[in-house]
């Protein structure tokens, strides 16, 4: 079967199953408020679900490369911009933009506003040092570790905070090399 | 037609939420993790019942209520209706989804699941694919439980899998 070719966010969005996103949204919310209730610590809550995040993004980077048909991409300029541009569109049908380069391109921030995980969400005063979407970030860090980009991906606007928009700030720590499991000569 | 998230997402979540309390943080205290997953389909269905029902009269006995959740709710969540509703008339009812969408999807370990033949209904192998079945299936329940107390009744809700994907609920009205 020949490569597919890259094929739009929207397309592929469009292509998949789909389901009512508040399923999905109501889902999330009910497992953050039930770790609330199980792990006690608000720090603990965001670690978890960082974690869960990251199982997550290493598992669905397959889907990702086979539905996007996303071949290899040059650097890690061009891969901010395929995650913002085609996965978070792709999963979950939203719009994300990337901005704020820093000067050597390691570090950028993915930008967007609108967010199928909040709808309906408040954050209670309780709660207030609650990254409540970390399994975003998780599932970032891990799927870009899939292809070998070691990442710190970290929040710096929330929208459950007062801010005007979400941002993550997504940092390449170290480019892992890629090693064959097989000889020259095999 | 309201948003929509790919369906891989919702798979993705509930995969790795029942791995995380069976594994990670109720690890070898299933009955924890079930009580947990189970809270987390109630919290759900109380709050789909609360907005699926808002602009409809009340339902006038248990019956209806069910057929609701049959038809309306089970379409909403499942994109299809749940394919036969059978009743003892005295508070039990059983509700047989004969391709359940959560079900379809998922694989057991071949060597697992070769388990089986072996006759032996002790044999480790293949309780251990029942069981992961199973920690799947309390968070449906937990749903179909919380729909129906959110209409005022309240339940107790199991599954029981026969031949994968097909999927029965049985849901027993507290007199």
């Amino acid at each position: 079967m020949p490569p597919v070719a890259p094929r739009s966010g929207d397309a592929i969005f469009a292509s998949v199953e789909r389901v009512n996103a508040e399923l999905f949204t109501l889902t999330y919310g009910a497992i953050v408020r039930q770790l609330l209730t199980d792990l006690e610590e608000v720090e603990e809550v965001n670690k978890q679900l960082d974690q869960m995040g990251y199982n997550i993004g290493i598992r669905m980077i397959d889907e990702f490369l086979a539905k996007s048909g996303v071949s290899r991409c040059v650097d890690f300029k061009g891969t901010a911009e395929v995650i913002a541009k085609v996965g978070f569109k792709m999963f979950v049908g939203v719009t994300a933009f990337v901005t704020n380069w820093d000067a050597d391109g390691t570090c950028c921030s993915i930008v967007f506003e609108d967010n199928p995980l909040v709808e309906f969400v408040e954050l209670p005063d309780t709660c207030q040092g609650l990254n409540y979407c970390n399994i975003l970030s998780g599932i970032i860090r891990g799927a870009l570790e899939m292809v070998s980009m070691k990442t710190e991906v970290t929040w710096t606007r929330d929208m459950l905070r007062g801010d005007d928009a979400f941002e993550l700030q997504v940092k390449l720590v170290k480019q892992i090399p890629e090693e064959y499991p097989y000889k020259d000569d095999e | 037609m309201g948003k929509e998230v790919s369906e891989s997402c919702v798979d993705s979540l509930l995969t790795e939420m029942v791995a995380s309390y069976c594994d990670r943080f109720y690890a070898n205290k299933s009955e924890l993790a079930a009580r947990r997953i189970e809270a987390i389909g109630y919290q759900v269905g109380h709050q789909l019942s609360e907005r699926y029902t808002m602009e409809r009269p009340r339902f006038t006995d248990h019956l209806e209520a069910i057929k609701f959740i049959c038809k309306d709710f089970w379409s909403e969540v499942f994109k299809k209706q749940i394919d036969n509703l059978k009743t003892n008339h005295r508070g039990t009812f059983v509700l047989q989804d004969n391709r359940f969408r959560w079900l379809a999807h998922m694989s057991v370990d071949p060597s697992l699941e070769n388990g089986g033949a072996s006759q032996d209904p002790s044999d480790a192998g293949e309780s251990k694919a029942a069981q992961a079945t199973s920690m799947h299936l309390y968070f449906p329940c937990g749903i179909i439980r919380g729909a129906l107390s959110n209409l005022g009744i309240p339940c107790a809700v199991s599954a029981e899998v026969s031949n994968l994907p097909a999927c029965s609920f049985v849901v027993r009205i507290k007199a």
